[in-house]
């Protein structure tokens, strides 16, 4: 320090210019060194699991990137629950019958099929292959279908087989596997018997929890089927070659699908993403990342500006107010329910409150989508033309008032989602019913599990609730208040409603079988056994390049079967 | 030294064994469990899902199977992502997080520091109007605004250039980092520059450093030895809180970005119930940031010799 001995003390502003280039020195260094662990990290992640990135369309591979909603649990059809596996799985499997682009049921791996009263045939195509090159067999059906009913397997989807004869006993245990109704006749002839009539079996089996199983190979799995790429046997228009957990998978075309000239036409789907995130998905999309989204409305002005292509449909859900009819409850009271049916007004909800283009006020049970004997369900039989009257409201709550022999209603308890969508509408309810009948609703908002607990416990007065469909059949939904069904949360009963329901399981006219349905329709409204609220639709955007892709309202959420890269004319 | 060490580490483990027991209950009280879903079950399938995953046994036999689980470090198999040991999960998807949360921290720390000292360089002029400016919004914005809003400008900016300079989301390559790290750092960039600028001022007036410029030292000499070193010291106290927060509460930025990192199972467990995924990730966070605080202390001890750990 000797030569600094004869330095004056600096004045403030050398000393500020002084430190302040030293600090920039610094901050060079600094740089230098972000760079050199940014590198080293880089290095790091390369390890620890990527995204392939590319471009929502790859004209030389002839490849798209799409994102997923959620991460598969795993890809055992038998099980499978969720939306997500059902995206992959349409792509990667096939079952006896399948939908072609217009999503009208066409052959799958059966070539013709037969449905009588007491069972049904299914001829299986030679052609029809495994990913190894082994035919489908009419066997892979039947070990299939008995696994997914033998109580071990403990698989949720299990119901949509009890048609079958014995399924149901089955699957309680109190009969062997061995007595299901269904047997390999050859390796080409599938044969079932019906427990009752089931007129709409044909597309039964188009839905996920039907598709084939090989024996061999999920023995060989040891409990893995499923659960990786390699641990799957493919028969669909795709296969599966990756599946990086939580991050991306590959399917790249199946070159032994008997139907590749019509399905299929991409060499590689990638998805790259996996990502809940509606406004991620918008900002992966605009930066041509990913080849489809779907949009909110609040998203719509960026869409316009943009000058994309919207298109909406319909995910064939339909929502709609449920009411509890156990013996304690205020809801029980028909006259009640009837006030609150009388004071809302599905439209209002819709169009002035939710705001979503694509949704579509509620009119029943049934949504605008299904069809019925020739044309649309609701064109056929039309629901009641339900309008608002808060007059006639008022007096059947003085009614139900006088019945219940009450001075005041008490509080009553709205079990509602923790959707956006869910507590706008719960709140609508409240001040709307609050504003014309003085009742005081408490909201009860709850995470998705714990709201179905809650409705299985009867734990409320009302709830908000839905349904999607299974299969495109008017009986996804119109079986949904028999007394015996588990769905049946509010526990409504009625011997009407049952007579009915099990002419519309087991009719084989047609036109009866309509009708029964047209009589339910009208019955859930005359004895308010729910309020719909809306069918939930979506906008969304697809990339102009990518031609015949499709939304469904039943099955795959997302369909690429039939997708194709336009090749520009230059 | 050793001793308290010991000590330290005793406590943690008692911590987080706390923490693990009152997950444990919290979760279980909670209406509902992983088996429920919207298609109703059957008694009989909900029986033998029950007794497949042990969910049959009295709650305390369940505690006590977890208990001894737990001491084997052995979470078992996810109910929602079947097929999936928790441990599983941890392994693939925590390093992706951390390398996340590591590059967050070097950028808070480097801007915290540069920044601050910046601040209190030209103190009550335009630059440190200006930082302490947007510091106060890095604090006060939540990191989801931040997020969503820097991705947006990421596609203008991509849009406006022609090609991809930046990677709007995903994973994978440096380019994906770089966005995401800044945001998840943000906050602690902000906060740490505060601290560093009040730090360097405080230093700034004191008596050492008074003394050094009437000795004729230097400037540059006084403003790395006496002042930076000194102020520096409080950051180093809060860095390993901060790595462990932001290393464990990225969820809403690899949400946003799509990143397969460990916060989004830690979330999504909660929303699905899934009984053992929210113990591993619950555990395994709460012992995480439990070591951080205690290597914290005992690093405090070589740095700063006026601590004396023993005592």
């Amino acid at each position: 320090m000797s030569e600094s001995r004869f330095n004056p003390v600096p004045s403030d502003d050398k000393f500020v210019r002084l430190a302040g280039g030293q600090l920039a020195k610094f901050a060079l260094n600094a740089m230098a060194g972000l760079a050199l662990v940014i590198y080293l990290l880089s290095v790091l992640a390369g390890e620890a699991g990527s995204t392939t990135s590319g471009n929502a369309i790859d004209f030389e591979n002839n490849a798209i990137t799409i994102a997923l909603r959620e991460e598969p649990p795993q890809l055992d059809a038998n099980r499978a629950t969720d939306a997500s596996s059902n995206v992959v799985l349409a792509h990667v499997m096939e079952g006896l019958l399948g939908y072609d682009i217009d999503a009208q049921l066409v052959p799958g791996v059966a070539e013709r099929y037969e449905i009588r009263e007491d069972g049904a045939t299914f001829w299986l195509r030679e052609d029809a292959l495994w990913s190894d090159g082994v035919p489908v067999t009419a066997r892979d059906f039947v070990f299939s279908w008995k696994r997914v009913l033998d109580p071990e397997t403990a698989s949720q989807y299990a119901f949509i087989l009890y048609p079958i004869k014995n399924a149901e006993a089955i699957n309680r245990g109190e009969m062997p596997v061995a007595t299901l109704g269904v047997r390999a006749a050859s390796d080409r002839i599938l044969e079932v018997d019906f427990e009752r009539p089931t007129p709409y079996f044909d597309k039964l089996v188009a839905y996920l929890t039907y598709f084939p199983v090989r024996e061999d190979f999920y023995n060989s799995t040891n409990g893995r089927y499923g659960a990786d790429a390699d641990m799957l046997l493919y028969n669909g228009a795709y296969v599966m070659t990756d599946w990086v957990h939580g991050s991306t998978m590959r399917w790249v075309k199946n070159d032994k699908y008997w139907n590749r000239e019509n399905k299929g036409f991409l060499d590689e789907i990638r998805t790259a993403y996996i990502t809940q995130d509606i406004n991620a998905k918008l900002n992966l999309f605009k930066d041509g990342q990913i080849v489809d989204t779907h949009l909110l409305s609040p998203m719509l002005p960026t869409a316009m500006e943009q000058r994309w292509q919207i298109d909406r449909s319909m995910d064939g859900s339909v929502f709609y107010l449920e009411f509890n009819h156990r013996d304690d409850r205020i809801t029980r009271n028909k006259n009640f329910r009837r006030a609150l049916q009388l004071a809302q007004d599905p439209n209002e909800l819709v169009y002035k409150v939710l705001k979503e283009p694509s949704y579509l006020p509620g009119v029943s049970l049934f949504p605008a989508w299904l069809s019925g004997v020739s044309e649309s369900f609701q064109k056929e039989y039309p629901p009641v033309q339900h309008q608002i009257n808060v007059e006639k409201a008022r007096e059947h709550l003085e009614l139900a008032r006088q019945e219940l022999g009450i001075e005041e209603f008490p509080p009553l308890m709205m079990l509602a989602g923790d959707t956006p969508i869910g507590l706008l509408s719960a709140e609508y309810y409240q001040q709307l019913f609050r504003k014309h009948l003085g009742l005081e609703f408490r909201i009860d908002v709850q995470i998705f599990k714990q709201r179905l607990e809650k409705m299985r416990q009867g734990d409320f007065d009302v709830v908000l609730s839905g349904w999607g469909p299974d299969y495109n059949d008017v009986l996804t939904y119109g079986d949904l208040f028999s007394s015996w069904n588990l769905q049946n949360r509010g526990r409504y009963s009625s011997q009407d409603m049952d007579a009915l329901i099990r002419i519309a399981q087991s009719e084989l006219d047609p036109q009866k079988r309509m009708d029964a349905f047209g009589e339910i329709q009208h019955l859930l409204y005359e004895d308010v056994v729910i309020l719909p609220m809306y069918e939930r639709g979506f906008s969304f955007v697809v990339d102009p390049r990518l031609k015949d892709f499709r939304r469904r309202s039943v099955g795959p959420e997302v369909d690429y079967n039939y997708a194709y890269i336009e090749q520009s004319s230059d | 030294m050793w001793l308290y060490i010991l000590k330290r580490v005793l406590q943690g483990l008692l911590t987080v064994w706390f923490i693990a027991t009152a997950t444990f209950f919290a979760m279980h009280n909670v209406p509902g469990d992983p088996l429920t879903n919207d298609r109703a079950m059957t008694e009989t399938t909900r029986a033998n899902l029950e007794a497949k995953y042990g969910l049959d046994q009295p709650i305390t036999t369940q505690y006590l199977i977890f208990l001894r689980n737990l001491a084997r470090g052995d979470f078992g198999i996810s109910f929602v992502q079947e097929n999936r040991e928790v441990n599983d999960i941890i392994r693939e998807h925590f390093p992706v997080s951390a390398i996340l949360g590591v590059l967050a921290v070097v950028f808070a720390a480097t801007g915290g520091v540069l920044f601050g000292a910046l601040t209190a360089l030209y103190r009550n002029r335009l630059p440190d109007y200006l930082i302490m400016f947007l510091v106060i919004l890095g604090i006060s914005v939540p990191s989801f605004v931040v997020a969503a809003l820097s991705q947006l400008s990421l596609v203008s900016l991509n849009t406006l250039v022609g090609f991809t300079v930046l990677p709007v989301a995903g994973w994978g390559t440096v380019m994906h980092m770089l966005v995401p790290a800044l945001v998840l750092g943000l906050s602690t960039m902000a906060y740490l520059t505060r601290l560093m600028r009040s730090s360097m001022l405080e230093v700034t007036s004191s008596d050492y450093v008074r003394t050094a410029k009437s000795k004729g030292v230097p400037p540059t000499r006084i403003f790395t030895r006496h002042q930076l070193r000194n102020a520096i010291l409080p950051v180093v106290t809060v860095l390993g809180p901060a790595i462990a927060a932001i290393t464990t509460g990225g969820f809403v930025v690899e949400l946003v970005f799509a990143i397969p990192g460990l916060g989004r199972y830690f979330v999504e467990a909660v929303q699905q119930l899934d009984y053992t995924v929210i113990m591993g990730t619950t555990v395994f966070y709460g012992a995480f940031l439990v070591f951080m605080v205690i290597l914290v202390d005992v690093v405090y001890g070589f740095i700063d010799p006026r601590v004396r750990l023993d005592s």
